[in-house]
């Protein structure tokens, strides 16, 4: 952890987890201090406009951007428990600033998308480690949601996080890769292909026998566990920032 | 003889039809998993496949960069080597060229070489009109034409149907329009390809004129290009007097040495293959060899538009592999026939509104018809950044009706969204009305998700696109900003 010290890190929580679920945001606060970060939550922020970017709506995405950026300016990393928020930083927002035809915001989004960081990334890449002394003692599988797995690239951190978890029984989830079909606007434009594929997704997580299914994308989440609730499938659903901040205590 | 996409629904609406089709999800789940695995693994043989994909991807990009003086060039090559060039705008003028050519020979059946470009601009149906019978040659257009049906794929148009379907199909339709199919006919594969070689073979050897695409033009030595896996196609390039190729201008490379990359990434794109069985290459006419009469329509179509396209102009390097459709997790639920197009999946979610604009309330539902998984991305030999385009293709659709007078409900919500998501303090309200919510919602609800927390189970109203099949968890009451400042970030000992 040495090499945080020093290092101004701030929390971006998305607004999917701020209104929703705001448990995963304590749980990174929890976890990143435990392994020695303080993290500032920049009180500014709001979302990073990837509702109005993947709709089409790239006027009204500027001003949130804009508003992301000055949130942000000044930190030397950015961490959010989300591969679609990073994802949105890191690629969308300078198609946002392009068209707006503004120079400084195209600026600053260099500026703040580069130190934008999923949490997995930034425990494996920027803290090293992958046992972050975590314990969940409960059978678990793992979906990589699209974003995290295709946009960034996060390959296999989140997995070898869970890995190191103590207690835990990580189980292979079949067809891992496929889209469980949530994507943003798409589960409302296209609600009964996103459904089909929804269902799909929760009977692959059935078949694993699982009692909770983990990924790094609150979204996805309420799509797939609103789906396995609606089917009394009693398998829960976490964020993998909730697993890895578990200890002994939390189960005690 | 085959149907046409004409007034087809939005996307959303015919992926609901299909959707409740349970043959048809089961067809097309088990062939895109099928050629989806095969394709991954001759892929992961090639070491270089990244370096290989940027080549095919430079090939072609190069060649759209300078597209006019290569057109010139192979124009002046063709016409070289003894063929007539002709130029064709849209659909319309292509599809009278090719009438044209066919009548001057008083002929009243054209034999045809698998081709997307005549699929798209409704050859057949022209010819039709004409008085002139097009023979579609490939096992799976043949299908396809038989049934009166539509195309439901790029590379495997039959897709949709299963080995006891195509039986019936060709019992019931093969005598009608020549040699019948055997009336001990089976389903087995071999048996059901037999039937179709025969009566093929009639039509082969028949026919005096022959219409085919090309999959790619080379402009230098003025040489046509056809990929396939059957014969049938060679069929028809060497066996007719006449030949008649309707080639997009997207098609050329400049030289020989540019097909390299584009030969190697296809066959294993496409069909799992490392090579694909027949190449057939031609440039003109050779006396007393083959067609003594070649015409090349270079076609148009919505292509320059396309072409003037910053972001989408990407999605001309497409070579119709059709790796995007087997890996697409939209496609493989509700089949090529949602799109309303000739060009399905996740390539004609993006190609259909570049080629005709965003005006109509069809083309303009295609570039939602993707979660944005990035599949097909993935997967893409020529490194077509599908889902930017998507995205910027809805960007269009969203500009297109800026202009309206009654605003769509989504558009006021995004305003209202911007306007919140602009400014913290107004985020808050939104979200403590959004607590309020939950409070409610969490004492009068009756479900409850595993781990306890309220949730919502069907709701009217705008909600019930979400809840018909989805529990909605209940907003919390303290949103994280509101615990943070409340508990100093947790800092007061409420870090739970």
């Amino acid at each position: 952890m040495a090499g945080c010290r020093g290092v101004r890190v701030a929390l971006q929580i998305t607004c999917v987890n701020d209104a929703m679920f705001p448990d995963t945001g304590k749980a990174v606060v929890r976890l990143l201090r435990r392994l020695g970060v303080e993290v500032d939550f920049p009180r500014a922020q709001t979302c990073c406009g990837q509702p109005m970017v993947n709709t089409g709506y790239l006027d009204e995405a500027v001003p949130v951007v804009r508003r992301f950026v000055d949130a942000f300016a000044g930190y030397d990393a950015i961490v959010t428990p989300s591969g679609s928020c990073a994802g949105s930083a890191r690629h969308q927002h300078s198609i946002v600033a392009e068209r707006a035809g503004d120079p400084a915001l195209a600026a600053a989004v260099a500026e703040t998308g580069p130190r934008t960081y999923e949490l997995s990334e930034f425990l494996v890449d920027v803290l090293g480690v992958t046992d972050v002394g975590a314990y969940f003692p409960h059978r678990t599988t793992y979906h990589p949601t699209c974003h995290s797995l295709r946009m960034l690239g996060v390959g296999d951190r989140p997995t070898r996080l869970l890995e190191a978890v103590r207690g835990i029984e990580l189980v292979d989830l079949p067809h891992a890769s496929e889209c469980c079909g949530f994507g943003g606007t798409f589960a409302l434009k296209n609600a009964d292909t996103s459904i089909a594929m929804g269902a799909d997704k929760a009977r692959h997580v059935r078949d694993t026998g699982a009692e909770v299914l983990v990924a790094g994308d609150n979204s996805c989440l309420m799509h797939v566990g609103g789906m396995l609730s609606r089917q009394r499938a009693g398998v829960r659903v976490m964020h993998l920032a909730e697993v890895l901040a578990s200890t002994e205590e939390d189960e005690g | 003889m085959t149907g046409t996409f004409v007034g087809m629904p939005a996307f959303p609406t015919a992926a609901r039809q299909a959707l409740g089709d349970t043959q048809l999800r089961r067809n097309l789940a088990h062939a895109t998993h099928v050629i989806r695995d095969k394709r991954a693994k001759v892929v992961a043989e090639v070491e270089d496949w990244e370096e290989l994909r940027l080549a095919g991807a430079g090939v072609k990009e190069a060649a759209l960069r300078d597209l006019a003086t290569h057109l010139e060039t192979l124009e002046a090559s063709l016409v070289r080597a003894g063929a007539t060039v002709h130029w064709a705008r849209d659909a319309e003028e292509a599809c009278a060229i090719v009438a044209e050519v066919t009548k001057a020979h008083g002929v009243d059946e054209v034999v045809k070489v698998k081709s997307m470009a005549t699929a798209e601009i409704g050859l057949n149906e022209a010819l039709e009109a004409e008085g002139i019978a097009a023979w579609e040659t490939d096992l799976a257009e043949l299908i396809v034409q038989l049934g009166d049906d539509l195309p439901s794929h790029i590379l495997v148009p039959a897709i949709h149907r299963n080995r006891a379907e195509i039986r019936e199909i060709f019992l019931r339709r093969m005598g009608d329009v020549g040699r019948p199919a055997p009336a001990d006919l089976t389903d087995e594969p071999a048996v059901l390809a037999a039937a179709a070689r025969a009566h093929l073979r009639e039509k082969f050897l028949r026919a005096r004129v022959a219409v085919s695409g090309a999959n790619f033009a080379v402009a230098d030595t003025g040489t046509l290009v056809v990929v396939e896996s059957e014969g049938n196609g060679r069929m028809c390039l060497t066996l007719p007097e006449v030949l008649i190729s309707v080639v997009g201008i997207e098609k050329v490379v400049a030289t020989w040495a540019d097909l390299d990359p584009l030969l190697r990434l296809l066959p294993r794109s496409s069909t799992g293959e490392r090579m694909n069985p027949y190449t057939s290459t031609w440039s003109g006419v050779t006396p007393g060899d083959g067609p003594q009469e070649v015409h090349v329509v270079l076609l148009d179509n919505g292509r320059t538009r396309a072409l003037a396209d910053d972001v989408g102009r990407q999605a001309l390097r497409c070579i119709r592999c059709s790796a995007c459709l087997n890996v697409c997790p939209v496609y493989e639920r509700v089949g090529g026939h949602a799109y309303g197009s000739v060009y399905p999946g996740p390539i004609g979610a993006i190609l259909n509104p570049l080629l005709h604009g965003v005006s109509d309330e069809q083309t303009a539902s295609l570039p939602y018809a993707s979660s944005l998984c990035g599949a097909c991305f993935e997967v893409c030999p020529v490194r077509i950044d599908i889902p930017s385009v998507l995205v910027d293709q809805r960007a269009a659709v969203v500009d297109y009706h800026r202009a309206d007078r009654v605003p769509k409900a989504e558009a006021v919500a995004m305003k209202a969204a911007s306007w919140a998501f602009s400014d913290s303090r107004r985020l808050r309200t939104a979200e403590r009305a959004s607590g309020l919510a939950g409070r409610v919602l969490g004492r009068f609800s009756r479900t409850t998700l595993p781990g306890g927390r309220a949730a919502a189970g069907r709701l009217p109203g705008p909600a019930a696109g979400w809840t018909g099949a989805r529990d909605l968890p209940a907003p919390p009451e303290e949103s994280f900003r509101d615990w943070w400042d409340r508990t100093d970030g947790g800092r007061d000992g409420g870090a739970r």
